[in-house]
C-alpha cells in the first residue's frame, strides 16, 4: 500500500497540464487513502465500483459504523464530479483548471483522513473525542461521582 | 413587500457564546439586517453555553442538557416557539438535544434530573423549532421578498458559499431537510447561494462548501488546520470568487486566522476577502459597512466593497 507521505506528494506533483492523465493519478491517489482508513478498520478494501466509482464504494466501506466518516461524502463526490468534468471534456478550454480544483478537493479529502486517522476510534461526529470521555480519567472521575 | 413566513417574524434569538467574543460582527449584522427586515429577535433570557465541542467530548448528555435548557427558556419561560441560532454550532447542538430527546429515553431522563436539579421546567422534544439564520431569511422574507428590498445590487462580486461541516451534518438530525423542492440540501446546500443571488450576488462553483475547515484543531493540530484552510481558500479563488460568504462564526474564524497563519507560515497568499454573509445582504440592503461590523474583520473587505460601489 502507498505510504500517506507518498500520496501526499503526489497529489502535489501531479502535472495538470497532462488533462485525463492528472485526473486519473488524483482519483487513484484519492482511492489510496480511503484504502488506509479502510485498512485501519480491519477491512479488506472493496474492488467493488458505486456509480462507476471504485472511490464511492471505498467511501461507503469506510462509513459503514461510523457516521462521522460521512463529513467526507461530498469531497468524493466532487472528485467523481471533477474527473468525469476532466475525462469527458478533455479538450475544453477549462481542463487545466479543472484538475487543479480537483487536486484541491484530493488534498482535502488527504488532510481530513489523515487527521481521522490518527484518532482513530472517535465518537459519532468528527468533532467528539470518544477516548477522552471513555479514558481512565473520566471512569475514575465518574466511579467517584458515583 | 412580498413576505413567506410569518411564523418566524418573530423568533427568540439564541447568540451563543462565540457572537459575544470572535463572530461579534455576525451578532451585530444579524441583528442590523433582522431590524432592516422587519424582523422581530428577542434574545433568549440569561442564555448558556450550548455545550460547544468541549462539553460534548467529556459527556454528550450534559452538552444534550445544556441546548435544552435554552430551549426550555424559549419555551417555558419566554412562550417562544421558533429559536433562531446564528451559530452553526449551537443549531447543531440544539437540533441533536432535540433528536436525542426525541429518541433517547436515557437523555430524556438526564435532562430531567438536571433540569429539576437547576430549578426550571424540563424541556419536552418539539416544543420549539430551532432554525438556523438562513433558514429565518430564506422562510420570513424570501428571495423575491429580498430583490424587492434591495437598494445597492451585489451585482458583479463573485462569492464562493462556504457552509461548513455542521449546517447539515449529520442528515438525521435535520428532518426537514431533504424535503425536495423548496427545503434545504444536505449534500448541496444552496440557502445561502439562493439569499445571495437575490441580493444580486454572483455565486462561483465551489466544490468544498461543506468541507470541514479544521475548526474543532485548530489548536491542537494548527498546521492541519493551516493546509485545510488554505485548500478552501485556493479552490474559492480557483472558481473566481472575489469574497467567501460565511454563515458559522468558528468557520469564518478559522478562515480568516490562517489565511494569515498560511502568510507566514507556508508563504502562501491567497487573496480572497472573507465576509458574513448577513454583511453582504446588509450592505446590499443599504446598511453601511460599519454598521454590519466590516470594520471587525480581520480580512480586509473595505476596497472590495468600494470597488462594486457599496461603501
Amino acid at each position: 500500500m502507498m505510504s500517506l507521505d507518498d500520496i501526499e506528494q503526489g497529489i502535489e506533483l501531479v502535472d495538470a497540464s497532462t488533462g485525463p492523465a492528472a485526473a486519473e493519478a488524483l482519483l487513484e491517489f484519492s482511492e489510496a487513502v480511503l484504502e488506509h482508513w479502510v485498512t485501519a478498520k480491519g477491512e479488506a478494501p472493496t474492488d467493488d465500483r458505486r456509480e462507476g466509482f471504485r472511490l464511492l464504494a471505498l467511501h461507503r466501506q469506510g462509513a459503514k459504523g461510523d457516521p462521522s466518516f460521512n463529513a467526507c461524502r461530498e469531497t468524493c463526490r466532487e472528485i467523481a464530479y471533477h474527473y468525469n468534468l476532466v475525462t469527458m471534456q478533455p479538450d475544453a478550454a477549462e481542463t487545466t483548471n479543472r484538475v487543479e480544483m480537483m487536486r484541491l478537493v484530493c488534498s482535502h479529502l488527504y488532510l481530513f483522513i489523515s487527521g481521522k486517522l490518527q484518532v482513530a476510534g472517535l465518537g459519532e461526529f468528527c468533532c467528539s473525542s470518544k477516548p477522552i470521555r471513555l479514558g481512565d480519567d473520566y471512569e475514575q472521575h465518574r466511579l467517584k461521582e458515583a | 413587500m412580498t413576505d413567506t413566513n410569518g411564523k418566524y417574524k418573530k423568533v427568540a434569538y439564541y447568540p451563543g457564546c462565540a457572537l459575544e467574543g470572535t463572530g461579534h460582527a455576525y451578532n451585530r449584522s444579524t441583528k442590523a439586517v433582522g431590524k432592516k427586515l422587519g424582523l422581530d429577535l428577542v434574545e433568549v433570557e440569561n442564555w448558556n453555553c450550548c455545550g460547544a465541542m468541549e462539553v460534548k467530548n467529556i459527556d454528550p448528555k450534559i452538552q444534550t442538557y445544556l441546548s435544552s435548557r435554552v430551549m426550555s427558556v424559549a419555551a417555558n419561560e419566554m412562550d417562544m416557539d421558533v429559536v433562531m441560532a446564528p451559530c452553526n454550532g449551537c443549531y447543531h447542538n440544539l437540533k441533536k438535544a432535540e433528536y436525542d430527546l426525541e429518541n433517547d429515553d436515557a437523555s430524556v431522563e438526564v435532562v430531567d434530573k438536571l433540569s429539576k436539579k437547576a430549578g426550571h421546567k424540563t424541556y419536552e422534544a418539539g416544543q420549539v423549532e430551532t432554525i438556523h439564520a438562513l433558514d429565518w431569511i430564506k422562510e420570513s422574507i424570501g428571495e423575491e421578498g429580498l430583490k424587492e428590498r434591495v437598494k445597492n445590487s451585489l451585482s458583479g462580486l463573485k462569492v464562493a458559499n462556504y457552509y461548513g461541516c455542521m449546517y447539515t451534518r449529520p442528515r438525521h438530525i435535520f428532518p426537514e431537510k431533504d424535503q425536495g423542492s423548496g427545503s434545504e440540501s444536505t449534500s448541496k446546500p444552496h440557502f445561502m447561494d439562493d439569499l445571495l443571488a437575490a441580493a444580486g450576488a454572483e455565486n462561483v462553483d465551489f466544490p468544498l462548501k461543506t468541507a470541514c475547515c479544521g475548526g474543532a484543531h485548530t489548536l491542537s493540530d494548527s498546521d492541519t488546520s493551516t493546509k485545510l484552510v488554505l485548500n478552501i481558500l485556493k479552490a474559492a479563488k480557483l472558481a473566481g470568487a472575489d469574497v467567501i460568504a460565511t454563515e458559522c462564526p468558528t468557520c469564518h474564524t478559522g478562515l480568516e486566522m490562517h489565511q494569515i497563519r498560511a502568510e507566514k507560515m507556508l508563504g502562501e497568499t491567497v487573496d480572497v476577502k472573507i465576509m458574513y454573509f448577513t454583511q453582504l445582504l446588509g450592505v446590499a440592503l443599504g446598511l453601511k459597512p460599519r454598521k454590519v461590523g466590516v470594520h471587525e474583520n480581520i480580512s480586509k473587505s473595505m476596497p472590495l466593497l468600494r470597488e462594486h460601489g457599496l461603501a
